[in-house]
């Protein structure tokens, strides 16, 4: 087989070399984040540390870490480096607490991104000949567009359909012989299931690749789909705070980790608890620095996934780092369909219902392949009616609401008093009876 | 002339209902009347009782959501028609029904249909006027 790169002189750089451009690349962000970004300079003068003590990578473990906290404590535009005439785009993921986390893009920024995730493509076997059906949502999540700009670098065509309306899917596949898929691996499947009913068997399509990512998937969900779409599939990784779908990607002949483009994003694995940097193929919490990011640069961001960094050398030839498929987080975030979710934004929706007091569970499950999450509240006399309607009229406003805060559609139950369970007086806040 | 109804919130599940009305017995309470609504997820049971207050409160002390709620007892002839002419009076007063049910009395003479309307002051006005007759809780209790 062979191997196509999209920049093979940087992607195959011996490490030592690779170093080198990270070195340099550190130096001149942290000088010109501790100089632009006030922020910034106050965690590191409170740190005690300036710019000119980075001299080599192992001195990144001197600077503060960067939290979500601090992007939402900055809302919106508080660690941009530029001032915003120069910034073309900005994309948002939902925060903790209702208020989103807003990150932004030079023109040049966007330009860096596109030639990553063509690398990114062309990592996953993706060449100009292909027709991309890019199913990952367009607008303020990253992943739609994010893709679409890499796709269109690489050459490739590129068919923005967004996700949603499997039917239609399936026709574009159909027709327009569509030979690479990205999206959620459990919307693929959800694609594989609707090809069923369709009467439409995978080896008649053209699909050859799939590119997966933006949630947890396990390797017996990689055969599954393999099996059931006809086609290789493949894992990428990318948060929008880093940059987007890109950060990191699997090759064909990996089965052990995505790449990470390193001169791009410096990685390191961390004790979640003391925040020690760990010796290399530990695992701990991932953390990354961006090097080459004008409009939105960031320091030692906790990701809170939990992963491992393999050092070993690829088959494929590329020099880059790989990490682990991510295993789990550090916090209680869940990602239902894409989509992060943190069981304090589900209360925040309660708490602004009047007469509710939150007792509430969320209970996530796999239901065929999608998932499915449900918020189940105990009726208290407050919100106790004599009358059906005004019940479900609550349940219809839960949901709205928690549809409009976080962009997912979720049931909602009400329960009897006292029925959730509590622990030392404690309710269980979340039950994931996924098996991922 | 209001009549107090107590309502109990339950989830749907397999035996609940039982549950409730062990409590009420073993409180010496004693339902007049009693209906159950309910959707895929949950139920409202409403009772008239002949101690709506203790009730609520052994049920509550049992863990349920129970709520309080007035609504008019309109006492008919049981024969054909009974109803229909209690509702036509209502619907050209134009007062809408929320919920209603209905029982029997032990002579078996008389029906009891209770109402839950929005409008409730409106909706004894009307029915007093056309000459149905509203009867009480203890009425009830004592029919």
């Amino acid at each position: 087989m062979t191997v196509i790169y999209w920049e093979e002189e940087i992607e195959t750089l011996p490490r030592v070399g690779l170093e080198s451009i990270q070195l340099r690349r550190l130096k001149h962000l942290v000088a010109r984040v501790y100089k632009t970004v006030k922020p910034y300079r106050r965690k590191m003068d409170e740190a005690g540390v300036k710019p000119e003590d980075i001299q080599s990578l192992d001195d990144l473990r001197k600077l503060p870490f960067t939290a979500k906290e601090d992007l939402r404590n900055n809302y919106p535009f508080g660690l941009f480096t530029v001032p915003m005439e120069e910034v073309v785009r900005v994309h948002a993921s939902s925060g903790t607490t209702g208020k989103p986390t807003v990150v932004g893009y030079t023109s040049k920024d966007i330009d860096t991104w596109a030639g990553i995730m063509a690398r990114a493509l062309c990592c996953a076997g993706a060449t100009k000949e292909d027709m991309v059906q890019n199913a990952y949502g367009y607008g303020l999540f990253t992943g739609g567009l994010g893709a679409h700009y890499g796709i269109e670098r690489l050459g490739a065509t590129v068919i923005p359909v967004s996700g949603g309306n499997s039917k239609r899917q399936i026709n574009i596949m159909k027709d327009f012989r569509s030979t690479v898929l990205l999206s959620t691996p459990s919307y693929a499947l959800n694609l594989a299931d609707a090809m069923d009913s369709m009467d439409i068997a995978p080896a008649s399509l053209s699909l050859r690749v799939g590119i997966f990512g933006a949630e947890p998937w396990s390797e017996n969900m990689r055969e599954e789909v393999e099996k059931k779409l006809n086609l290789k599939a493949v894992d990428i990784y990318g948060l929008s705070e880093v940059m987007g779908p890109g950060v990191a990607q699997e090759c064909l002949l990996a089965d052990k980790g995505m790449h990470i483009f390193e001169d791009h994003f410096l990685p390191e694995i961390i004790d979640p608890d003391s925040g020690e940097v760990l010796p290399p193929g530990e695992q701990g919490e991932l953390v990354f620095t961006t090097l080459t990011k004008e409009a939105f640069p960031i320091i030692r961001y906790r990701t809170k996934d939990i992963s491992r960094l393999i050092y070993d050398q690829c088959e494929c030839g590329r020099t880059l780092v790989r990490m682990e498929k991510v295993t789990g987080r550090t916090d209680d975030m869940l990602i239902i369909r894409g989509v992060n979710v943190f069981p304090s934004q589900v209360e925040h929706v309660l708490m602004g219902i009047e007469g509710v007091e939150p007792h509430y569970q969320i209970v996530v499950e796999r239901e065929g392949n999608l998932d499915t999450m449900s918020v189940q509240v105990e009726v208290s006399e407050g919100l106790f009616s004599d009358e059906i309607r005004v019940l479900e009229n609550l349940t219809k406003k839960i949901q709205a609401d928690v549809k409009s805060l976080l962009g997912v559609t979720c049931k909602v139950k009400l329960v009897e008093p006292k029925t959730i369970q509590r622990s030392e007086g404690k309710a269980q806040r979340v039950i994931d009876n996924r098996k991922i | 002339m209001r009549v107090e109804q107590i309502a109990v919130f339950l989830e749907n599940k397999s035996g609940r209902l039982a549950e409730i009305t062990a409590i009420l017995a073993d409180n010496d309470i004693n339902i007049r009347a009693l209906s159950v609504a309910d959707t895929a997820d949950f139920g409202i049971l409403r009772l008239i009782v002949n101690d709506v207050e203790k009730a609520k409160s052994i049920l509550q002390d049992g863990g349920f959501t129970v709520g309080k709620t007035d609504v008019l007892a309109v006492e008919v002839v049981d024969k054909t028609g009974g109803l229909a002419k209690v509702l036509k009076c209502l619907h050209s007063a134009g007062i809408n029904v929320e919920y209603m049910y209905a029982f029997v009395n032990k002579s078996g003479e008389n029906a009891v249909l209770i109402f839950r309307f929005e409008k409730m002051d409106e909706a004894i006005e009307v029915l007093s006027k056309d000459g149905f007759t509203l009867l009480s809780g203890e009425q009830i209790c004592a029919l």
